[in-house]
């Protein structure tokens, strides 16, 4: 069956692009190479923005704000916004015609004020069994990778994966490294990790491909909290040092 | 009140509804019955609005003691069901005295069975579901799988449906409800990504579920596919029944407890309509791909619902 892109609705404009996900999902990308035709290159890779950063978050405050019918679930990440639509109430037209709407309006969201949150981590030795590794990569010493890695602030660019998981940049370049090339059947949970300029904390035990760096005794995800998570999208974060002694009062407080 | 105490519960029993919606800023996905149509059908069975939580039993079924009667229906895959060892009829509405046991065996069809009791399975709700989440250990009983000598809570019964009243589900129903093995798809939002040709061994190809498929993910084997594009990309939001096809060039479909975001193209989208047939999908099943327009996969699902919500599913 000739399936085109155009009949898949791909279409782009204003930097804003729909494309359907499947015959629930719709999926808005904000693509900073808007002049560059997302249709003729279709496998051009968005980029990591901080202004597509803040279109994410807009659309998502605006549609949280005044929310869509129809509308089930939404899947914020970098540079896109994920909906699942109840296919027997919206259309994908009637919801990219809808969001249109959305984004024209959008630019006066207020925004929260970010919050600045810091994180305890204690890394290397078995908490962070990758630390070694990584500085040597870098040509660094494992005091100086930490370094690197404390001194950033941090943004909360989305939550995904799993509930919690705050996808964080930027890693310095110094720092930066790709995935281990097999992941861990296991990663504690408060594994503190790096995937290429990511940094993020596996807020429970699951298989994961990231370097572990540290770990904190901070709980990620906390089910019996009204604010479930501990970070929010927008959020700065900044990973504060801590000895293992340190590490041992504030997992048992 | 009216309580079940769980004798034995099968390799992996968690309770199930209709899952959690509008979390997903959180990181937390949907959840809920790996076969909702089941699901759906049992609770109508016993007088329960569709969504009411239920036991969703894979492969292998559990022995369940009641201390009270009640009225209970069995969906899904025939697990060899029987009421003090004399076997009863899935897809019925069944009655059950006081101090019976209900045991069930080892598949003879699909993956998952359900066990939908009049009143529903009574957990704390979290985020508005009474749905498990395995991996991040929320919901259903406990945030876990059930454990012999766990005792369930029965909630309050619709008081419509007091006495029991013998209820069956059409033999055109159950047929035209029956789990597929080719399953139908729409075009994933990187499907551009892989080259014609590609696409043509996927769509030509036998795939085989392995065993390493779970309520997160179906891992296929099968002919690899490889984006001509690279196979990572950014991260983004993804959809329940999304074909992301990983660096090895193999197939997972991503299901119910799906992580909400990923960094893997998807090629293709299992329909709504066949979202349910993976739930019965079990290791070594061989499938197969179909790809249809769009339209046709509304209509499905249109007639899918149109079935599910007929006068004519349930004979009294």
């Amino acid at each position: 069956m000739g399936y085109t892109l155009a009949a898949m609705g791909t279409s782009a404009s204003g930097g804003v692009r729909f494309q359907v996900a499947s015959d629930q999902s719709l999926i808005v990308y904000f693509d900073s190479s808007a002049k560059k035709s997302g249709v003729k290159a279709p496998h051009l890779q968005n980029q990591i923005t901080i202004k597509g950063h803040e279109q994410v978050r807009r659309l998502l405050r605006l549609v949280e704000l005044e929310p869509i019918a129809g509308v089930r679930n939404l899947h914020p990440a970098y540079c896109s916004l994920l909906f699942k639509f109840d296919a027997m109430k919206l259309r994908h037209e009637e919801l990219e015609e809808i969001l249109r709407g959305y984004v024209k309006r959008m630019e006066k969201v207020a925004l929260p004020e970010p919050r600045l949150v810091e994180i305890p981590v204690c890394y290397g030795g078995e908490y962070g069994p990758d630390l070694k590794d990584v500085a040597e990569l870098h040509g660094l010493t494992t005091q100086q990778a930490i370094e690197v890695h404390a001194s950033a602030t941090y943004i909360v660019y989305f939550l995904g994966f799993v509930p919690g998981f705050a996808y964080l940049g930027e890693v310095a370049e110094e720092l930066a490294t790709p995935r281990l090339s097999t992941p861990r059947r296991s990663v504690p949970a408060g594994s503190v990790g790096i995937a290429g300029s990511q940094t993020g904390v596996y807020p429970i035990a699951t298989p994961g491909g990231w370097r572990l760096l540290g770990r904190t005794p901070v709980k990620m995800f906390r089910p019996d909290r009204v604010e479930m998570s501990l970070l929010s999208i927008g959020d700065r974060v900044r990973f504060v040092a801590i000895s293992r002694e340190q590490f041992a009062r504030l997992g048992n407080a | 009140m009216s309580l079940i105490e769980v004798r034995a519960p099968g390799p992996l029993t968690t309770v199930q509804d209709l899952g959690r919606e509008g979390f997903g800023p959180m990181g937390v996905s949907a959840s809920g019955a790996s076969d909702p149509v089941a699901l759906r059908i049992g609770n109508r069975l016993v007088g329960n609005p569709g969504g009411a939580a239920g036991l969703e039993m894979t492969l292998l079924g559990g022995t369940f003691f009641f201390r009270e009667g009640t009225v209970v229906a069995l969906t899904g895959a025939d697990f060899a069901p029987t009421l003090d060892n004399v076997s009863v009829t899935s897809w019925t509405s069944v009655e059950i005295r006081a101090g019976q046991t209900l045991r069930l065996g080892a598949t003879r069809t699909g993956a998952r069975c359900y066990l939908c009791v009049r009143g529903g399975i009574d957990v704390k709700m979290f985020l508005g579901s009474a749905s498990t989440h395995l991996l991040s250990g929320l919901g259903g009983f406990q945030g876990r799988a059930l454990r012999a000598g766990d005792v369930l809570k029965v909630g309050t019964a619709n008081g419509s449906f007091r006495t029991f009243r013998k209820r069956s589900v059409s033999a055109r129903a159950v047929a035209q409800l029956t789990p597929r093995k080719v399953l139908r798809v729409t075009p994933g939002p990187q499907s551009a990504w892989f080259s014609q040709k590609v696409q043509e061994v996927f769509y030509a190809g036998t795939y085989r579920v392995t065993e390493e498929s779970n309520r997160m993910g179906l891992r296929l084997q099968g002919a690899a596919i490889a984006s001509t594009a690279g196979a990572e990309m950014i991260s983004e939001g993804v959809s329940l029944g999304a074909v992301q096809v990983t660096a090895g060039g193999l197939p997972i479909i991503l299901f119910v407890e799906q992580q909400t975001t990923g960094g893997y193209p998807k090629i293709a989208n299992v329909i709504s309509a066949d979202l349910s047939s993976l739930g019965q999908l079990r290791p070594r099943d061989e499938i197969r791909f179909e790809l249809v327009e769009m339209g046709a996969a509304r209509a499905l699902l249109m007639e899918q619902e149109k079935l599910l919500a007929s006068k004519e599913l349930i004979l009294e």
